[in-house]
């Protein structure tokens, strides 16, 4: 059973953390106001672009690189999520375990071998 | 802690609960006083390397420049550009500070000095870390802006790239550890060089997971030679683009704890965190957390030391030796070593069930190194060759 009162401490480091950095995003904030130093204008408000006015839409295409490599990374980010238990219960599951674990890998390996040989993973 | 407040008069649970909050501060408060001056060492390390003098200005030595940065900062405005989603684009320095905070939350500093001592710690690491991906791509998006948008594209496939053989070089160290708590994986390292060194990274089989961890830590915090988050040829400042003020030095704080947390890693993970780097009896006298913290200090040096030498890499070739050098290479050393690990540790014939940890790996954090043996606590034993008494703990 897991004591779950380990965690606490984790949470209360997060919540401490989270205020910690809110208060070092807002407090500048009324800090310039006070100050002076808080004085928008157009021109500072505007994105930058070398002193350009910007051509287009910057939220526009991108290469489709990007997202082959997000979905790669799900498959590998969720293959070593099934290795990571098996790797502290190498001594429960037995050769078995193991077995079944490199038949697992094999497949995925052939299923990168198709990506590498696609191209997925080639730039520019 | 709690028992010296308990000590001190007062109920268990609000002993603990102030003990929990001083530990928090005495986490997080010299974390951020170890960035400002990790960040004035760097520049001292590059100025060296490059033959001038760095800061030396403020203060003696110009130590104290980090902070005169963060005062003007503070003071300065801050600006929202009007094409820019407001809430999300304050929400990611937030994001960003926080988790890299909160990542040292697990960090063993010596035996049982650690916040929270979960079995799963280094999983609790890899899944924090993997977070800062959501400030980056946050802080590009909701900029609306050309050059901050194309860099939280690049920083978010970088990242997510060397998270992959990060992950399976974790997986090769938790099969020789046998287990995800910090101070299990630490005292697991004991005696592991031919009982001589205490460190993961003398094993000839850990060793090359050592280099790529080394490497994609690198990658991973975007730190040079692979800051191609932030060329500046190419990408005027990167995400932080139309950041000012503190919510910009938000990211630049958050990194510089990412980077020391990468250097923590590379030391427990590799090289026994707190413990003394030869297993030779008064070296222990030495407390634990001095030799973590010299252990991060090199690592940061020799982070400083890259940066100011090696130049930067190209955005295909930085890909490739993610997807096509360490991927491979890390998925091999993983099945090399559960097979090496099979054969020597796990197998005992026709003995059964066969391998049962002979010691506890962590009692509360307790440094376990009785008799100082040459084999490390981990050394299997098959059923059969075991005094009756831990075989009950077997069944």
């Amino acid at each position: 059973m897991v004591d779950l009162s380990q965690y606490l401490p984790i949470l209360i480091f997060l919540g401490i953390a989270l205020a910690l950095s809110c208060l070092f995003v807002f407090l500048p904030m009324g800090v310039s106001r006070l100050t002076g130093s808080h004085n928008p204008t157009a021109e500072k408000l505007s994105e930058y672009e070398c002193g350009f006015p910007a051509f287009e839409d910057p939220r526009s295409q991108f290469d489709v690189n990007f997202y082959l490599i997000a979905i790669l990374f799900i498959i590998f980010d969720l293959e070593a999520a099934f290795l990571f238990p098996w790797a502290v219960s190498l001594d429960l599951t037995g050769w078995p375990g193991w077995i079944t674990m490199m038949i697992f890998l094999f497949e995925l390996i052939v299923g990168f071998a198709y990506a590498w040989k696609k191209g997925a993973l080639e730039w520019e | 802690m709690t028992e010296t407040f308990q000590d001190w008069g007062m109920t268990y649970e609000w002993a603990w609960g102030l003990a929990t909050l001083a530990g928090v501060l005495l986490i997080a408060l010299p974390l951020m006083l170890a960035v400002a001056m990790i960040i004035y060492m760097d520049r001292k390390v590059w100025a060296a390397i490059a033959l001038r003098r760095g800061p030396n200005v403020v203060g003696p030595f110009g130590l104290a420049q980090s902070f005169a940065d963060g005062l003007k900062v503070f003071l300065q405005e801050t600006i929202i550009p009007s094409a820019a989603n407001k809430g999300l684009f304050l929400l990611a320095p937030i994001l960003t500070f926080t988790v890299a905070l909160a990542a040292w939350a697990v960090i063993p500093f010596n035996s049982g000095a650690v916040l929270a001592d979960i079995n799963v710690g280094l999983l609790y690491i890899f899944a924090i870390s993997s977070l800062g991906v959501y400030g980056v791509v946050i802080s590009g998006w909701a900029s609306n802006s050309k050059y901050p948008f194309f860099s939280a594209m690049r920083a978010a496939a970088q990242m997510i790239s060397y998270e992959v053989s990060i992950g399976f070089v974790i997986i090769c160290v938790v099969l020789y550890a046998g287990t995800f708590n910090m101070n299990g994986i630490i005292v697991g390292q004991i005696g592991h060089g031919l009982g001589v060194f205490n460190g993961y990274a003398f094993n000839l089989l850990l060793f090359p997971m050592w280099v790529v961890f080394l490497i994609s830590s690198l990658a991973e915090t975007a730190r040079a030679p692979f800051d191609l988050t932030e060329a500046e040829s190419e990408l005027v400042a990167g995400y932080q683009t139309e950041y000012s003020s503190m919510s910009f030095a938000l990211f630049w704080l958050g990194e510089y704890a990412n980077v020391l947390l990468m250097c923590a890693l590379n030391a427990i993970l590799f090289f026994g965190g707190w413990l003394p780097p030869i297993n030779w009896e008064p070296l222990y006298a030495v407390p634990g957390f001095i030799w973590l913290f010299a252990k991060i200090f090199l690592f940061f040096f020799i982070f400083s030391w890259i940066k100011a030498t090696v130049p930067r890499f190209r955005y295909d070739q930085l890909m490739r030796l993610g997807w096509k050098v360490f991927l491979p290479m890390s998925l091999l050393f993983v099945v090399l070593i559960s097979g090496w690990l099979m054969l020597t540790r796990y197998d005992c014939g026709d003995a059964g069930r066969v391998y049962v940890s002979t010691v506890p790996v962590t009692e509360a954090g307790v440094l376990y190194r009785d008799g100082q043996s040459a084999a490390n606590l981990w050394d299997g034993r098959c059923v059969d060759d075991l005094p009756a008494v831990e075989r009950e703990f077997v069944s």
